[in-house]
């Protein structure tokens, strides 16, 4: 009758993960009403009535050795010996929960036996609860709550990329342009952050962005790069009008470059661009002729997450 | 360490930095920008003698959060205001990079794995 319907064996993951990982202690009630073996029935009636509970722990010192129960109370009445001590009437063939187990035990202890209410003892074997099967629900509501909060924000980021999807953004790129090199691939990484892509995946994208760029300025007639974006994936193209790679086997090897003294003096043409692009993308095409060359660099934009 | 740390070591001039409690908790040294880009970790400080815009640029993409400009070189006024917009701090110093390194290392607590 006080079934919670979560078992241990066919429940979500989310689900298992909280019931093992919330103890009974988070979840049990500390502020307890308690009576000795002394207590006469009917003074424990009142005390029920009053704070509203229908079963009440009867101890010596911190120590439980039994619980009347409303039954217990109602009997009491039926067969007149409401005005006896607790320790003639009194449930003393009790089962108890300890605070350190995860609430699925309680989860499973409620669903096998009859009891509202179980006491909960800490390790030394002294009374330190009493937990319902309301405390579990109302806590496993708050946890799942909360849950469902990180899903739905988790949701609403895949939601954001699908938002950008089948944007295409050209950025023109002109021959030696050094005061603007570094725009588009900044442009680039803030779409991508407000999309809310985590941040190793932007990284990548502002690499293979920023080395086709730069190869756009120095090496290029001019072009342009291209930015596509689809709920999977951002494909990066440059493209240019000449002139050309003459060898691009050579030009996709580490430490291989074409660029003039002055425009490594700046830091740039160490010929690692094109290969530093290949390595971050997770498809990587490259074309090139006397009348122009095009890079096409897709990166992954949720890697982590299995496909659909 | 923070950025506003830099500004203490000996040496070291704030050219601009105005995100001085951002966290740095790294460091890279390079002049080539390929690999800066490529390498570098983020929240870390890029110690260079590259005083020029695009280093800004790749800072920015790179993650970096600050810039240690070496070798007494100055930093253009075209930098400078690439650096206020994309909210990385600049430093100047006369020390190598090496001298500066060091002395960021010590200040990252990086200096303890050495033999001394």
């Amino acid at each position: 009758m006080q079934e919670i319907p979560i078992n241990t064996y066919n429940s979500p993951n989310v689900i298992l993960e909280l019931i093992y990982k919330l103890k009974i202690k988070d979840v049990m009630t500390t502020d307890l009403v308690t009576a000795t073996k002394d207590t006469p029935l009917r003074e424990i009636q009142y005390i029920m009535r009053e704070r509203q509970v229908t079963g009440l722990p009867i101890v010596l010192g911190k120590r439980l050795i039994g619980i009347v129960s409303m039954d217990d109370i109602i009997q009491a009445l039926d067969k007149g010996y409401i005005d006896e001590k607790a320790q003639d009437h009194m449930t003393r063939n009790l089962i108890v929960l300890e605070d350190d187990m995860p609430i699925s035990f309680a989860i499973s202890y409620f669903d096998r036996f009859s009891y509202h209410r179980f006491p909960v003892l800490n390790k030394h074997k002294e009374l330190v609860g009493m937990i319902t099967s309301r405390d579990i629900t109302s806590t496993l509501l708050v946890e799942i709550n909360r849950e469902i909060e990180d899903l739905e924000k988790r949701t609403r980021t895949t939601g954001l990329s699908e938002e950008m999807s089948g944007e295409i953004h050209t950025y023109s790129i002109l021959k030696h342009d050094f005061e603007n090199a570094g725009y588009a691939s900044t442009e680039i990484k803030k779409r991508l952050k407000s999309a809310g892509i985590a941040p190793h995946v932007i990284r990548r994208a502002a690499i293979a962005s920023y080395e086709l760029e730069m190869n756009l300025v120095v090496h290029s007639d001019g072009g342009e790069l291209i930015a596509e974006y689809s709920p999977q994936t951002i494909q990066i193209t440059a493209r240019d009008s000449g002139p050309g790679i003459s060898d691009v086997e050579s030009a996709m090897t580490a430490g291989w470059t074409t660029a003039s003294e002055w425009i490594r003096s700046l830091g740039f043409g160490a010929g690692m661009g094109l290969p530093n692009v290949k390595s971050v993308a997770d498809d990587f095409a490259i074309e090139s002729t006397l009348n122009g060359t095009t890079v096409v660099c897709v990166i992954a934009l949720h890697p982590n997450q299995e496909e659909t | 360490m923070h950025v506003q740390d830099l500004a203490a070591l000996e040496g070291f001039k704030a050219e601009h930095s105005e995100l001085e409690n951002w966290e740095i908790t790294d460091a890279y040294c390079g002049d080539l920008l390929s690999d800066v880009m490529g390498n570098a970790p983020s929240e870390s400080v890029l110690v260079t003698i590259q005083a020029h815009k695009n280093t800004v640029a790749v800072a920015s993409l790179a993650g970096i959060r600050a810039l240690v400009i070496c070798n007494n070189r100055s930093v253009p006024s075209d930098m400078l205001e690439a650096a206020k917009e994309e909210d990385i701090s600049i430093f100047t110093t006369k020390d190598t990079q090496f001298e500066a390194s060091c002395k960021i290392a010590k200040a990252l607590g990086r200096l303890d794995a050495g033999t001394d």
